[in-house]
């Protein structure tokens, strides 16, 4: 399973409740406000990391960008544009959006 | 593939718009299917015809329609949520007594029969919202 | 509903939001009460926000807006009859089953994982 989260970690808590309910195995993809999830440094950085251990974490390419903060990103994420977004999609057997 | 949308959101406010718009044309790109894009809740205002972004900015609603004429994609208003909020077809504003319809080129308004249809038929079922 | 049949999808519905702060709980349901004729394997999940939808004693007199919460109680009419609240949910906003509109099935987070993993669709709400 593919799990979306596009809020921003510092002010919903669905990136943590995602970390809380996805699979070992599934991924997730930081897309909108939700690649702020993926800076090194936050409050919830050990929490990503941790959950790195058992899920792929990637971020939309196009969101980090515009919001400046692709120097910020933590190691271990990885980019993909919105063609690695289709295929994350169809490499996983469903996707669960966070909204 | 075959993919199923929902977009959940309305244009310009928040984002979903574009991250399914640019998610569509990246699948298609692929070679891939998409088998409907069912608008629900205030997304149903990605279909009104009278969005007049400034010249400098995208036209979300007329990329919509453009899209639809160019890969025959099938977008779809569900009717609740557009009675809701204003959004009719030439049939729907006769039918309710309005003097005015708003639906831009390329959509249609339908049941919510569809989304469902939408989610068995496609290989993948895709909600972009807030 | 052309070529639909033979084919039966597991379809869950997942309910994250708070009714009347914004509409998505109402449309929600009434996709739920749509699908119902679909005749798929539907199941309805409410955890965070979204078990607030099921609280008892909704009064929105005083709002000026519809009480959609007894529609709740029509779902078994309408053959929905698995419906789950996450447990951790309900715990963290002080609430318990005896709270709740309708009967339902407690489930944990794992078990909330092990579902979503299950089901072939997942429309978010």
């Amino acid at each position: 399973m593919l799990h979306t989260v596009n809020k921003s970690p510092f002010d919903r808590h669905s990136l943590e409740r995602c970390l809380r309910t996805c699979a070992s195995g599934n991924a997730i993809l930081l897309i909108e406000d939700g690649v702020y999830g993926g800076i090194k440094g936050s409050i919830i950085e050990d929490k990503v990391k941790d959950a790195m251990k058992d899920v792929k974490i990637y971020a939309l390419e196009a969101d980090v960008n515009s919001r400046g903060i692709k120097n910020h990103i933590m190691d271990g994420i990885q980019l993909v544009d919105y063609s690695g977004f289709v295929d994350l999609t169809t490499e996983y057997d469903k996707v669960q959006s966070w909204l | 593939m075959k993919f199923g949308i929902m977009v959940s959101e309305g244009p310009y406010t928040h984002q979903a718009a574009d991250t399914a718009y640019n998610f569509i044309a990246a699948a298609l790109e692929k070679g891939h299917e998409i088998y409907r894009v069912f608008f629900y809740h205030d997304g149903v205002n990605n279909g009104t015809r009278l969005t007049t972004p400034p010249q400098d900015d995208r036209n979300i609603v007329k990329r919509w329609s453009e899209l639809a004429e160019k890969h025959e994609i099938d977008l779809v208003l569900c009717v609740a949520a557009a009675q809701r909020r204003g959004i009719a077809d030439a049939d729907e504003s006769k039918r309710n007594g309005k003097d005015a319809d708003n639906m831009a080129p390329g959509f249609r308004i339908s049941g919510l029969g569809q989304l469902l249809e939408a989610s068995i038929q496609a290989d993948r079922m895709v909600v972009f919202g807030d | 509903m052309e070529e639909t049949a033979g084919e039966i999808k597991k379809i869950m519905y997942v309910n994250r939001k708070a009714p009347y702060g914004t509409i998505y709980a109402l449309e929600a349901l009434e996709v739920v009460l749509i699908g119902a004729a679909f005749e798929q394997d539907v199941m309805m999940i409410f955890m965070d926000d979204g078990v607030f939808q099921l609280k008892k004693e909704q009064d929105t007199k005083a709002l000026g807006v519809k009480n959609f919460s007894p529609t709740y109680r029509a779902l078994e009419m309408y053959d929905v009859e698995k419906i789950y609240v996450e447990k951790e949910s309900m715990e963290v906003r002080g609430l318990t089953v005896d709270d709740l509109i309708i009967p339902v099935e407690v489930k944990s987070n794992e078990e909330v994982t092990k579902m979503m993993g299950e089901a072939d669709v997942l429309l978010n709400f």
